[in-house]
């Protein structure tokens, strides 16, 4: 990894350019907030950022700390509430919803529930939140987490948040709404996407320094590969100008 | 299932509610003491940090009531309720520390089987829970949880929807036996608004046999009564109102003061450890009798640095 920039730089970088201009994004805590925020000053200045407890259309001009805190319904076009977002999301509104997880299958599927057996957990996780009701309503999911064989695996130790679950059709034969799954998964190593077909993830493209054998070597299930897998730009100066005067300036995600 | 849906006993018991405008204010012990027994169900609503009922949080620890049951869409104020004992089942949706990661104290209390059940719910089930409540019914439909673990460990049911043939999940009304909510201003009747966002204050005070109201200012009704659109909790659901300035404290409260980051990172490295914690509430919550002596420890002065608005206090 160059100096130049961190892996969390890199990260929200490779989010911020997967949001689209004039959609709306369930923005989560953490690398999404930066990423949406980033997003809005490059090249998608209508992305409308969607927030759990109620704020809608925030320009993110100051780095939220929580999903609730103040800064979410900055100079926002609503202030409203869980159920209001929850809803819009369920008839079909969001289009990008952010994931994480402490745990990945082939399918998308994640674990913020526990490790171990979840009657006697080994490690008690914070617990799904309004992780499950993103991976089951929103349109296109992207997961963002780091890239390594404990985290994707071959059989999560607890279904929190549905991916495409156990294959083609799982989801639709679940009762979950058509047409929506996972999109993309950001890691530390690449970004990833899924076979339209048999609904496994599939490596697109790779970060910097990165070879596709590494990322083999630190997934923990048979990974799909694209036939021409691209190499992802690094941060750009201007990316990174942004982030570390305007979007983050204390250095919180450096 | 921790608490089943019975919509005709919260129709019988809303009708004997009392629906005089009368004054409800009194202190968080005494509200503790009249409103709140062991064993009860209780449900905060906060979303992490902010607008989290700390204020009655404090006073309820201090009760030495115990043997809760509680809806688990929480973080700061069940740290202290899971670190003092006090809780025997969760609805458990979220307990994290958010960007601070995972919380020490509900891996203690879960992973060593203290908190003797737990049932897994998402955010939008539990508050739809609430929901159904609220409109009086026995659950609502929804699209949430379907093929998953959460499911299977929640309470929810699936069934062919009768109209388009689709599954969908059941998700059963939850009425508290208690809850708590801490908003921006009341009258000494009730009657409450919340600036910003308003998280589930909404559906979660009609799912309450009892309510207790904190509050950062006591306005006027006639106040109230010439902004009646800003009234998110009508008065006849509430059973208490505490007049409790910095009410959110360490927490944040929109329009009034930013989150104590200096504290709330001091008890971010205190909770990672059993010692740690106990140490803590000991400092912050058992060795002081009340809510005014807490601000006298934190200090008005450094209360005041983190207001968004100076003029209020």
């Amino acid at each position: 990894m160059s100096e130049k920039y961190s892996s969390s730089e890199l990260l929200i970088c490779l989010a911020s350019r997967i949001m689209e201009d004039g959609t709306t994004a369930f923005i989560g805590t953490g690398i999404p907030m930066l990423a949406a925020s980033l997003a809005q000053s490059m090249h998608a200045p209508n992305l409308v950022a969607v927030f759990e407890f109620g704020g809608t259309g925030a320009i993110l001009e100051k780095l939220p700390l929580a999903v609730g805190d103040m800064r979410t319904f900055n100079k926002a076009v609503h202030a409203s509430g869980i159920c209001d977002i929850m809803e819009t999301s369920q008839r079909g509104f969001i289009e990008y919803g952010f994931l994480g997880g402490a745990q990945i299958d082939m399918y998308g599927n994640l674990n913020s529930t526990a490790i171990g057996d979840v009657l006697h957990p080994k490690v008690r996780l914070p617990g799904s939140g309004g992780g499950n009701d993103v991976g089951s309503c929103c349109w296109r999911t992207i997961a963002v987490m780091p890239h390594d064989k404990r985290r994707f695996v071959q059989k999560l130790d607890f279904v929190t948040t549905p991916g495409y679950l156990t294959g083609p059709g799982a989801r639709e034969e679940a009762g979950l709404p058509r047409g929506t799954g996972p999109y993309r998964v950001v890691t530390s190593l690449g970004v990833l996407g899924y076979d339209d077909e048999t609904k496994r993830m599939k490596l697109l493209s790779v970060n910097p320094g990165v070879t596709v054998e590494k990322v083999v070597e630190n997934t923990g299930f048979d990974l799909l590969l694209e036939k021409e897998i691209t190499h992802n730009p690094p941060p750009t100066d201007e990316e990174l100008n942004i982030l570390r005067t305007k979007i983050d300036p204390d250095g919180l995600y450096r | 299932m921790i608490q089943r849906p019975d919509p005709e006993g919260f129709r019988q018991w809303n009708r004997k509610k009392n629906k005089r405008l009368v004054n409800k204010l009194m202190t968080e012990e005494e509200a503790i003491e009249r409103f709140v027994k062991s064993g009860d169900y209780l449900g905060f609503e906060l979303y992490g940090t902010v607008r989290c009922p700390m204020t009655l949080t404090r006073a309820l620890v201090r009760s030495g009531k115990t043997d809760f049951r509680v809806a688990g869409q929480g973080v700061h104020e069940l740290d202290m309720l899971l670190a003092t004992d006090r809780i025997r089942e969760i609805d458990f949706t979220y307990i994290g520390l958010e960007v601070y990661g995972v919380d020490s104290n509900v891996r203690r209390a879960v992973e060593s089987g203290k908190v003797k059940n737990v049932v897994e719910w998402s955010n939008a089930a539990i508050t739809w829970r609430f929901k159904a409540a609220a409109m009086g019914v026995p659950f609502v439909p929804a699209k949430s949880m379907l093929g998953t673990d959460t499911l299977r460990r929640s309470a929810a049911k699936v069934i062919e929807c009768p109209f388009t043939g689709e599954k969908v999940c059941l998700i059963p009304a939850l009425v508290l036996d208690v809850g708590f909510i801490h908003v921006s201003r009341a009258d000494k009747c009730g009657n409450s608004q919340i600036d910003g966002i308003s998280g589930f204050a909404f559906e979660m005070s009609r799912a309450c046999r009892r309510l207790v109201v904190s509050a950062e200012e006591i306005i006027e009704t006639d106040e109230i009564r010439a902004h009646p659109d800003r009234t998110i909790i009508p008065y006849y659901l509430v059973d208490a109102v505490v007049h409790a300035p910095y009410g959110s404290w360490p927490g944040e409260m929109a329009g009034y003061y930013e989150r104590d980051e200096e504290h709330y990172k001091m008890y971010v490295e205190k909770q990672a450890t059993a010692e740690g914690m106990a140490g803590y509430v000991q400092e912050w919550i058992f060795d002081l009798p009340n809510h005014k002596a807490l601000l006298e420890k934190v200090g008005m002065d450094h209360l005041r640095s983190l207001n968004i608005r100076g003029d209020w206090i």
